[in-house]
């Protein structure tokens, strides 16, 4: 049993378990983050619109506009240091009907009140850049530092980096319970009992049912289910920017955009769900087609690839909870961070580990920290001069084993040796897009499973496509009973 | 940079066929590129027999089928790459790949054949309803990790779609071990072969359902459960028909789709078949590259690919020996009953026969196929049974081109 006692114990790798993670791997402490999941970002972090949002939509004064903009401004350079795929391409908040003209107005007034640098367009402003839009628009509202970026590297790589600053990622974790005895936190998991002085809950959808191990609360986490179409990458330009209808109660809309990828993703629906429901449906689908092709008539859908789904972690506060617990200092809730929770996560886990954990314990500084991760190859966007720089110096990038994107031998084996490697079909999807294309791994599953079988020195029965139990190979046809 | 006369990418059934007829007419400076670690493509994992009827009258496994061309691909000494992944092409015929061995190689070619098959329709592109979870995968997929890697991926299977890989992995299954509860078909009638519904489902009493699809899957980690549910005639799931199974594994074989994201890159255009449109001799609408097989059009049987490979290298010999006059024009379109036509335009002075190929939309019975320009006859040819998983073909003699005057409609009438 591992009887060791962290400083500090995060619940829950996604993007802002793994973000806080980052922060704290700045100061000489022992930080551990768990999850229930075989990976992190496996959840909401990696199942939403991938949109660094501007800021022009949250109530003024909330926390959600505060951290979306402070958030917003730190990307830029947090991607440089992550290498993550980002693109502040800006976004486009329509009004396809002339009552609505004065809602846009008021979203630039409460823009400026959020410190967000907005311009109110005109149909031809708005036409001109988009070709593609319906053109019964009536006007925009654009945000230019809005940004898409890619969800999955973000979170993984802000794993790496903590994992390489020192910090404990304890994979397929789940918390059972929570106890407090002599000043430390027993945290109770399926693989056995964990020390910790201080305790961050931030585990998404399931944070209200952590918290409560803890204490009575007086907020709930309602999942609110986002389904979402995604598109091959070959129609270029149907759109250069994200496309937000107007906001509702229900969230930001049906919104259409680019991926970092040159895929494009249509979605989200907003309808209550069970904190474990990520299935689709036809009807939901279908409404998010209809009311995404009132602002972009022409998106081929035939060129779908993809349809999934993710949970929100919807509040009943209606803003982000970023508090200790009533009752005790050194658990502190990070909950209900659902949109614009991902832009926003740098800015809280800075708020997290300088204005609520500072105070509890002494932060020294990290000497040999390092923010930024060894860059990764990609080899479809490189230029023909750097690619043979690359295989020059590694034969196996030239190797290819997903046909679709083009990724090779050298990125699986990269990603495979890296401080936060991938464990499933689905990781190293989603860190090296292999699999992510028209054919959807129906190629290079098999390439894949084997070479990470391979590498672990385990059956290929024991490579699962995405959560533990999911596995792909029931058995091999030379086993006798 | 290396100049070359032709090459071919892909060294599957259309490759290999296309290579070995321009080498014996004439073109001697060629080379097939070839991403997998052998020849041969997709023929490799198909070990159960049916190949080579019309080819060579007799039965063959898709290995054996696929030898022969090997042979002779290796007798007549035609160069070819293993472990080549062509990842760019040019409009001016500049061919990119990549490999471990000669790193990253830019070719100029005088002429291009695309031979690089098709990839199989998948549970996101029809929009699978339902949890996402493991257990449900492509039919070909399937049958590659059985018959290259020796896995089974699962126990107790039902199959979605009624192609003929779905049926062929029905028995595959079957006869490995798993048990096969059913096949479901959307449409009223079987996508796949006669011969494969009597020898893969009736011979080994799986049933098949007709009008039916999968209205949900259901499993947390692993496909638990799997819904079918009767669709009416616009294809739309009738509430209170559902049968449920319970299942590991979910194989879908719904259809197959010309893979050929390198014809995207340079905006060829192309047709229905969302293949390239092309004339008559297999010639896309960008200047010395031609296509053939399952990346311009999905097949269902294999000796046809090779037939037309056949046309494609000889026509790049004829291209390369500046042969192929590109004076006049006409369209081909496909008209009453008919899914599409190939070629989609024929340049008027044709120096061969111009093999029409067509599908219908739906079963018919008692047609006559008529190939009209306007209002004059070209041909007329009565067909007591059509049905849409069996390409149609019928000769146009080229002397019957003058006749042509306007575009050519292929249509359907009833006798």
């Amino acid at each position: 049993m591992n009887s060791k006692i962290y400083d500090v114990l995060i619940i829950g790798a996604g993007v802002t378990g793994t973000m806080i993670a980052r922060e704290l791997s700045k100061y000489c402490l022992d930080v551990a983050i768990l999850d229930k999941n075989n990976d992190a970002g496996d959840a909401s972090s990696s199942s939403n619109s991938a949109i660094i949002h501007s800021g022009y939509d949250p109530e003024p004064g909330t926390l959600k506009a505060k951290f979306n903009v402070l958030g917003n401004a730190k990307y830029p350079k947090l991607v440089e240091e992550l290498d993550v795929p980002f693109n502040q391409c800006g976004s486009l908040t329509i009004a396809v009907e002339d009552e609505q003209l004065p809602i846009l107005k008021e979203l630039a007034e409460r823009s400026k009140i959020n410190g967000v640098e907005v311009k109110l367009l005109s149909k031809e402003e708005v036409i001109a850049m988009e070709p593609n839009i319906n053109p019964e628009v009536k006007g925009a509202l654009f945000a230019p530092t809005a940004g898409i970026i890619d969800p999955f590297n973000l979170v993984v790589h802000a794993m790496e980096n903590a994992i390489d600053n020192g910090v404990t990622f304890l994979r397929s974790h789940e918390v059972l319970d929570i106890k407090k005895q002599d000043e430390i936190y027993l945290v109770k998991t399926n693989k056995g009992d964990l020390f910790s002085r201080i305790v961050i809950n931030a585990a998404g959808v399931k944070s209200d049912k952590i918290a409560m191990m803890v204490e009575d609360i007086d907020w709930a986490i309602t999942p609110r289910k986002g389904e979402y179409y995604v598109l091959d990458h070959y129609a270029e330009g149907l759109v250069n920017h994200t496309i937000f209808p107007l906001p509702s109660k229900k969230g930001k809309g049906v919104l259409v955009s680019m991926t970092t990828s040159g895929n494009y993703i249509v979605g989200p629906s907003s309808e209550l769900a069970d904190p474990d429901d990520l299935s689709t449906d036809s009807e939901t689908l279908a409404n998010i087609k209809k009311a995404a092709t009132l602002m972009v008539p022409s998106i081929p859908f035939k060129e779908t690839i993809r349809v999934f789904s993710g949970l929100r972690a919807t509040c009943t506060r209606h803003d982000f909870i970023i508090e200790y617990a009533k009752s005790d200092n050194h658990f502190i809730n990070v909950a209900g961070i659902e949109s614009p929770g991902f832009v926003s996560s740098p800015a809280i886990a800075e708020y997290v580990v300088e204005t609520l954990i500072r105070p509890l314990i002494t932060l020294k500084s990290n000497t040999k920290y390092n923010p930024c991760i060894k860059k990764y190859h990609r080899m479809f966007y490189l230029s023909d001069e750097e690619k043979l720089n690359i295989i020059k110096e590694n034969p196996e990038y030239g190797q290819m084993v997903c046909n679709c994107e083009h990724i090779s031998l050298g990125e699986i084996n990269d990603a495979l040796s890296r401080s936060c490697p991938p464990v499933s079909i689905k990781g190293m999807k989603r860190r090296t897009r292999a699999g992510y294309g028209r054919c959807q791994g129906g190629f290079c599953q098999p390439r894949a499973l084997l070479i990470m079988a391979r590498h672990y020195g385990v059956s290929p029965k024991d490579i699962p496509l995405a959560e533990d139990g999911s596995y792909i190979i029931d058995h091999e046809v030379k086993e006798v009973e | 940079m290396k100049n070359i006369d032709l090459i071919i990418i892909g060294s599957g059934a259309a490759g290999m066929a296309a290579a070995i007829e321009a080498k014996k007419n004439g073109i001697d400076d060629i080379l097939i590129l070839e991403k997998d670690n052998c020849l041969g493509g997709i023929l490799n994992q198909c070990i159960h027999n049916g190949f080579g009827l019309t080819e060579f009258k007799e039965e063959l496994t898709g290995p054996e089928y696929l030898s022969r061309f090997v042979e002779q691909v290796k007798q007549l000494n035609i160069p070819y790459k293993l472990n080549a992944q062509v990842i760019d092409l040019s409009k001016d015929k500049i061919v990119t790949y990549s490999s471990k061995e000669d790193g990253l190689v830019s070719l100029k070619a005088k002429a291009i054949i695309m031979a690089t098959g098709c990839y199989e329709r998948t549970a996101g592109a029809i929009m699978l309803p339902g949890d996402r979870c493991s257990g449900i995968i492509t039919a070909g997929t399937a049958q590659r990790y059985l018959n290259i890697n020796g896995m089974m991926v699962g126990k107790r299977v039902v199959i979605l779609g009624s192609g003929d890989i779905g049926l062929i992995m029905a028995r595959r299954l079957t006869l490995e071990g798993a048990k096969v509860l059913c096949v479901s078909e959307i449409m009223p009638y079987s996508n796949g072969l006669n011969r494969n519904i009597q020898q893969c489902l009736v011979d080994f009493d799986i049933p098949l359902y007709l009008s039916r699809t999968v209205s949900k899957v259901v499993g947390k980690n692993r496909l638990e459960k799997v819904v079918l549910s009767a669709v009416d005639k616009n294809l739309q799931i009738i509430p209170g028909t559902e049968m449920e199974f319970e299942c590991d594994t979910l194989i879908l074989s719904v259809g197959l789709i010309p893979y050929i994201s390198l014809l995207n890159y340079i905006d060829c255009p192309i047709s229905s078949t969302k293949g390239a449109v092309v004339n008559q001799y297999m010639e896309t609408m960008i200047d010395g590259i031609f296509t053939c097989g399952n990346c311009l059009h999905v097949h269902d049987v294999v000796d046809f690919v090779s037939d037309e490979a056949r046309l494609a290298g000889r026509s790049a010999a004829l291209y390369l020996n500046n042969m192929i006059k590109k004076n006049g024009k006409i369209a081909l379109k496909p008209g009453n009953g008919l899914s599409y036509v190939l070629p989609q335009f024929i340049l008027e002075d044709s120096l061969e026969d111009i093999i029409i190929k067509f599908r219908v939309r739906q079963p018919v019975t008692d047609q006559v196929v008529m190939v009209k320009s306007g209002d004059t006859v070209l041909i007329k040819v009565i067909k007591p049974v059509l049905i849409p998983s069996e390409m149609v073909m019928i000769k146009l003699s080229k002397e019957k081109l003058v006749d042509a005057k306007e575009e050519i409609v292929v249509s359907l009438e009833a006798r």
